[in-house]
């Protein structure tokens, strides 16, 4: 399987020689309980320029909760349920099977069915036909590959969604966004200037992020459909930190306009700032809570830097981590269940996470400078960065730990990854 | 609903998709058309920035013999207070800018590259906000001194050994025509 998965890697790297630095994947653990499954080519997909059971055999087996079955060597392939042996399928322990077809349309375009199989029941329990340009096949295949995940885990599959992510190459850093495979990397920005903190809009329209082309930290807000930028928070002094209110109307921001690091709101358009905390202290990283109410932050008021909770219009913050002298970068999952943050333990920085209701904690990863934690928008991976051999890379874990993918680019920094939303279609 | 079809249609737009899925809910598989899940970016924006116009500084602060010529400041591990020895230093820019009110100064707050940025933009801009405080304390104007923060961001070494992280916790004064 891992052969097959390096040469599905290298058929990547391949497609994509025209794309430089592009990202590749390397996954070491795997998780608990996975699903035993197998992918079959889909009769006639050597028409498109990828084979689309490629790509979502790569999706699931990135995520980790599935064990691929090797399925290369079934002839004739099946295209129709009537068609499969599923009593050899049952003596290799598979409990699902994807089988699927692809045909040329008359206008050109590609019609790619695709079906899900359960073995032990030898019954369809998923199935779905897309229209398709030559272009659209890896998005296709994202998109089964996400029907494939939900109907058997009942989580929300990621594979069609995308990262932001910023990359340094000798004195140039250029803001990059791919998808969440890290396949298809596109420059949205390219600065000699330093560019960090980049954050979503909870459309997946905009990214807000922090440049240093003026010789200081200034605020953008920067349209992935227009390519317009606009510096939406650029006072006296610093400003940084972005954060985007659920309703995607508002930012977070950190300003030091009136003395010391402290957090505002103002419009996405950078209209009307409003400062929210007021301590005489450092508050920074501000993260809204997903149901909008609640901001959670770093702050030393306490002595040293710990992480706060507070209302999203302000007010009393309530401390939300104790152990350890430095707990900073907040982020919460989608469910607002799980809080992952970055702490020093002795000269390490590891991302830890931790149950809001139990208050149970867990280190999530063994680096020395792991930093920038960003969930997937299903909660169920944490994107980070990591150094490796004093190189910037980006990794993955589970948010249970078990399963962990890097991902890197030849010759090239890359840090601040941020994973961007669901797409409603 | 017209809202609605027009967002629809907005994101059907976006994503480049000629055609709307057929619905066939009597059928074994649902006809859908994929779409990307964010518009690909129109192209790079490229950013230049404005270079510095330093051969019109006074020699004063150029002269490597006049205390003007030094700039920086040093700092221990995740502190921000101005030690003693760099008193004189701040004295002597204090002097400076009171005595030529159309100088400006720009003061940069640096830190080494362990923890987080935007904490470390934090603490950078604590150690710049110190230098400010003390050069206003000394004669200096508010209107003369603004104090940022780098962060991480611009490390002078890149070596993960504290000699080097020693020499990147650091405030900068800068006067204008060298930023």
């Amino acid at each position: 399987m891992r052969f097959a998965f390096r040469s599905i890697l290298l058929l990547l790297a391949l497609a994509c020689a025209t794309a430089q630095a592009q990202l590749s994947i390397e996954i070491t653990g795997g998780g608990a309980n996975q699903i035993p499954i197998g992918v079959l080519r889909f009769v006639g997909e050597e028409a498109l320029a990828q084979r689309i059971s490629d790509i979502v055999e790569a999706d699931l087996q990135r995520s980790g909760r599935f064990r691929m079955l090797f399925a290369g060597n079934v002839d004739p392939l099946p295209a129709e349920v009537a068609q499969v042996n599923f009593g050899d399928w049952k003596n290799r322990n598979a409990d699902a099977l994807v089988i699927g077809s692809v045909v040329r349309l008359a206008d050109g375009r590609f019609e790619a069915r695709f079906r899900l199989l359960d073995v032990p029941k030898q019954t369809q329990i998923g199935g779905v036909a897309f229209t398709l340009s030559a272009q659209q096949v890896r998005t296709t295949a994202h998109r089964i590959a996400d029907v494939v995940y939900e109907k058997l885990t009942g989580d929300r599959g990621v594979f069609s969604t995308r990262i932001a992510y910023v990359v340094k190459q000798g004195s140039r850093y250029e803001l990059q966004i791919a998808d969440a495979d890290g396949v298809g990397a596109q420059t949205a920005l390219a600065s000699r200037e330093p560019i960090i903190s980049p954050a979503w809009s909870p459309d997946g329209t905009r990214l807000a992020y922090v440049s240093f082309e003026n010789k200081k930290p200034v605020v953008y807000v920067h349209s992935l459909v227009s390519g317009q930028r606009q510096a939406v928070a650029n006072f006296k002094g610093s400003n940084s930190a972005p954060a985007w209110s659920t309703d995607g109307k508002q930012l977070a921001v950190v300003l030091s306009k009136d003395g010391g690091s402290q957090i505002y709101l103002i419009g996405a358009d950078g209209s009307n700032p409003r400062r929210i905390t007021n301590s005489g202290s450092i508050d920074t990283e501000p993260f809204f809570a997903p149901d909008g109410q609640s901001i959670y932050f770093t702050s030393d008021r306490g002595g040293n830097p710990q992480i706060y909770r507070m209302s999203a219009s302000g007010g009393e913050a309530a401390r939300v981590t104790f152990d350890g002298s430095y707990n900073v970068s907040p982020r919460v999952s989608s469910d607002g269940k799980t809080l992952v943050y970055l702490a020093r333990d002795g000269g390490r920085f590891q991302l830890k996470s931790f149950d809001l209701a139990s208050k149970q904690g867990q280190v999530l990863t063994d680096g020395q400078h792991d930093e920038s934690p960003s969930f997937a928008p299903n909660g169920k991976m944490i994107l980070y960065a990591t150094q490796i051999n004093n190189r910037g890379s980006l990794a993955a874990v589970s948010s249970d730990g078990r399963v962990k993918q890097r991902l890197s680019v030849q010759a090239a920094d890359v840090r601040e990854p941020a994973w961007g939303p669901f797409f409603n279609n | 609903m017209k809202k609605l079809l027009a967002v629809a249609a907005m994101v059907a737009l976006l994503a480049g998709c000629a055609s709307t899925p057929k619905e066939e809910p009597k059928a074994a598989v649902e006809d859908r058309t994929p779409t990307t899940a964010v518009p690909a970016p129109p192209g790079v924006s490229t950013v230049t920035p404005v270079g510095p116009k330093a051969d019109q500084l006074p020699n004063a602060l150029k002269d490597p013999n006049n205390i003007l010529s030094k700039r920086s400041l040093y700092y221990d591990y995740d502190k921000y207070d101005v030690k003693d020895e760099y008193k004189p230093l701040l004295q002597a820019h204090a002097r400076y800018l009171s005595q030529n009110r159309n100088a400006k100064m720009l003061i940069q707050g640096n830190c080494d590259e362990r923890g987080s940025r935007e904490y470390n933009i934090a603490l950078g801009q604590k150690r710049a906000d110190g230098v400010k405080k003390m050069l206003l304390l000394m004669g200096a104007q508010e209107s003369q001194v603004e104090s940022v923060s780098l962060g991480e961001e611009k490390p002078r070494c890149t070596d993960n050994t504290e000699a080097c992280y020693s020499q990147n916790r650091r405030s900068d004064m800068l006067y204008g025509g060298e930023y």
